[in-house]
């Protein structure tokens, strides 16, 4: 019987950063060795320090970062006994109490990511072994339809892709409307630029997303799923289809699964790329083979969705918590968070943060604590000056508001929204109006084109950013830009028009003077917009060492060698490459 | 490029035959003949519109509504230059701006050796190794504008690989 576990995280940022010849050099060394198990396993969420290797030991983990193939046989080598190279890459560990990430991982709560990096997603056996559809046999064999739906309602579960509807409340809409067949979706078409949690769950542990759909499809009486995945993530179409494969074979999928009469099956449906069909409304016209643009509503899907059939649409890691609940009980989960919103929530924590990664943490938890005591803090020791929260329809909340708890309302009454998951840091050196533009500039690519408020004027307002951040605002523009904002949420049919403007309306409202500052002065303090700033070399400071000249991309840079070097401003593009290469710190930007 | 004209034919004949008849397909038979040409030729589509009795409209409508359809080929290897939120505050612009003058082609388009084809993506989902750019299947992160344009020449004299530490 083996008695250690190595496991190799092998999603996407693991495979990025070289984990495939780390798994190949382990398996080579441990070739012929029957008391150690090697694994691919999904994602871990200490992104920041991959590849990395965990090493279970008679139940007792120890977690390596920054591994390399040496490292890796090393490791093997030393029957597991770190030497003193290796100890300095250990990073968590159930024995040594000092190892740096320890803290982080006590301040999280798994449940949505609880199989994640411990499993093979590709082997059923590994999920069952950690309790995979149980709770799926439980509902089917021993509760009604109206029960699950009972139990899920008081759980408190509430829609994790952004809107926090109830989960329980949805399903009893779709389970009321009338009709012979009936259709569960699950939205796994994750478009936010810097969010990756679905991502993570549908590479790590794919069987939670499919019993979930299972449960949902059980109590609402629908007899067929369908998984919008983004095209762009590759590896999670290909792990679903073979998770789907193995959950036919043993019969939790097909016809009268666990011999009750019920019949359930999933089917993949390949997004195509546009952000809009992650629009409920728009996702369905989309499966449907049609451009995907939403329609009004309602009727909702819950009445009439794909095929004109009562569907229930839920997101990936709503799907995730369901056979959680069902095998734990709602109490159970509504142990976790606040009043109004329970259990926990998955992050992806990237930006200016020291250590990002994908974090799931009890609902109410503030947000300073996700980003100090989880995410240590800001990198190079820069100052905070806000965080993004729900990508391009959230908003920036400031820097005074980090005690806000993570909840639905309460980041709500910010003015941003808690949105599916992403999560960035921004620091002194990050703009606003800049960040502002960023997400209007996608915004405004993305709008299907249906509304005129949100096709027109979210082009509108990013010619006014682009005006401020070239230096060309005026004052009138910032009123201008507020009210386009109102009148652009007002006036659009969608979630995707409603919300654009919120990362201007938050930025406005709590950096209104960031902007001045781009129109009155025609600066940029945090020297970011191209046009208002400018790269000098001090002459006093430089050495002459031509380093600076050899990197400008475009011959701007000019001087003897030994001698002061200058700038030609007229030629310069701004990349800051030259700052970053002066050894002696002599060249400047205001 | 193995496949012949001849495979190319029998593979759009059975993509019509598989298709015939059915609702609903219109993104997944665009892809499929993506699969074959790499991108949708103009004649190919007059062809499939008629033989299956869509109107030739509904096909541009779905592949210019989405951004995975192309009308022109690509070149040999594709470059996705992540312009994700983590990304862009990480200075992903000017990598990109970096890039462009360096090969002197715009988002979308294919340098005149047929070698690159430049794609500015929403987000590869590899935020904590920002900034990100794929060539092909491989994934460069931590990049500045220096490096992207090392690893872009790595792969004109076939070095490929260099420098990807992730």
């Amino acid at each position: 019987m083996a008695n250690t576990i190595v496991r190799v995280g092998m999603a996407s940022c693991g495979l990025a950063s070289g984990a495939d010849s780390v798994y190949e050099e382990l398996s080579k060394v441990l070739v012929g060795d029957e008391n150690t198990i090697l694994k691919k396993v999904g994602c871990i969420g200490l992104c920041s320090y991959e590849p990395l290797v965990e090493v279970e030991i008679e139940g007792k983990r120890t977690i390596y970062g920054y591994m390399t193939p040496e490292l890796a046989k090393e490791l093997v080598g030393s029957s597991f006994q770190p030497t003193s190279a290796l100890k300095e890459k250990i990073i968590y560990s159930d024995e040594e109490t000092r190892a740096p990430e320890n803290n982080r991982m006590a301040k999280q709560v798994r449940i949505v990511l609880r199989n994640c990096g411990i499993i093979d997603p590709e082997k059923i056996d590994e999920a069952i072994s950690r309790g995979a559809y149980e709770a799926f046999s439980k509902a089917v064999k021993e509760m009604s339809p109206d029960e699950v739906i009972d139990e899920v309602y008081r759980s408190g579960l509430r829609g994790r892709g952004g809107a926090g509807f109830p989960t329980g409340l949805k399903w009893k809409f779709t389970r009321q409307a009338k009709g012979e067949s009936k259709y569960v979706i699950c939205n796994a078409d994750e478009g936010d630029p810097g969010a990756f949690m679905d991502r993570s769950v549908l590479e790590g542990d794919p069987h939670a997303i499919i019993e979930g759909m299972a449960i949902c499809a059980y109590a609402v009486g629908a007899s067929h799923g369908y998984i919008y995945c983004r095209a762009e993530y590759p590896l999670a179409i290909k792990r679903l289809n073979i998770a789907l494969d193995q959950a036919r074979e043993r019969g939790f999928l097909g016809d009268n699964v666990f011999g009750s009469g019920f019949n359930f099956d999933i089917e993949i449906k390949e997004g195509a790329g546009a952000f809009v069909c992650g629009e409920e409304t728009a996702l369905i016209a989309s499966i449907e083979g049609k451009r995907g643009m939403p329609r009004p509503r309602p009727p909702f899907p819950a009445e009439s969705g794909v095929w004109g059939k009562p569907t229930n649409i839920n997101n990936v890691e709503t799907y995730a918590n369901v056979p959680w609940i069902i095998r734990h009980g709602a109490s159970e989960f509504s142990r976790f968070g606040t009043e109004k919103s329970k259990g926990t929530k998955v992050f992806a924590l990237a930006g200016k943060v020291a250590k990002g990664g994908l974090i799931e943490i009890p609902m109410g938890m503030p947000i300073r604590e996700v980003i100090y005591d989880i995410g240590g803090g800001i990198a190079d020791g820069k100052e905070i000056k806000a965080v993004q929260m729900g990508g391009p329809s959230g908003g920036c909340i400031p820097s005074w508001l980090l005690d806000t708890p993570v909840d639905y309302e309460s980041i709500t009454a910010t003015g941003a929204i808690m949105g599916s998951g992403g999560m960035i840091v921004l620091d002194e050196t990050s703009c606003v109006v800049d960040v502002a533009k960023f997400f209007l500039n996608f915004t405004q690519r993305e709008s299907c084109g249906k509304c005129p408020f949100c096709r027109i004027g979210t082009k509108r307002m990013l010619e006014i950013l682009e005006r401020i951040s070239n230096g060309e605002g005026k004052m009138e523009d910032l009123d201008l830009l507020y009210e386009l904002a109102l009148q652009v949420k007002e006036g659009s049919l969608c979630g995707l028009g409603q919300t654009a403007p919120n990362p201007v309306l938050t930025t406005l409202k709590y950096f209104r003077e960031e902007y001045e500052t781009h129109v009155k002065d025609k600066k940029c303090p945090a020297k970011v917009c191209p046009s208002l700033i400018r790269y000098t070399i001090n002459t006093d400071l430089c050495i002459g060492c031509t380093r600076c000249a050899r990197i400008c991309p475009v011959g701007a840079i000019s001087g003897k060698v030994k001698e002061p070097h200058e700038i030609d401003d007229a030629k310069c593009v701004r990349c800051g490459q030259c700052k970053q290469t002066c050894p002696v710190s002599a060249i400047f930007v205001d | 490029m193995l496949s012949t004209k001849q495979d190319d034919e029998q593979a759009l004949q059975n993509i019509i035959e598989t298709f015939r008849g059915k609702k609903g397909i219109t993104i997944s038979l665009l892809s499929k003949i993506q699969e074959i040409y790499g991108y949708l030729p103009q004649e190919v589509l007059s062809r499939v519109a008629k033989e299956l009795d869509i109107p030739e409209a509904s096909l541009y409508g779905v592949a210019t509504f989405y951004a995975m359809f192309r009308f022109k080929p690509l070149g040999k290897y594709t470059i996705k230059l992540c312009r994700g939120t983590a990304c862009h505050v990480q200075g992903s612009l000017l990598i990109a701006q970096e890039v462009m003058r360096h090969l002197g082609i715009s988002e979308g388009e294919t340098t005149d050796d047929g070698l690159f084809t430049l794609e500015l993506v929403a987000c590869l989902g590899c935020c904590s190794l920002a900034p990100v750019m794929m060539v092909g299947e491989d994934v460069y992160g931590r990049l500045t504008p220096d490096r992207a344009v090392k690893v872009l020449d790595g792969y004109r004299t076939d070095k490929r690989g260099e420098g990807n530490n992730g």
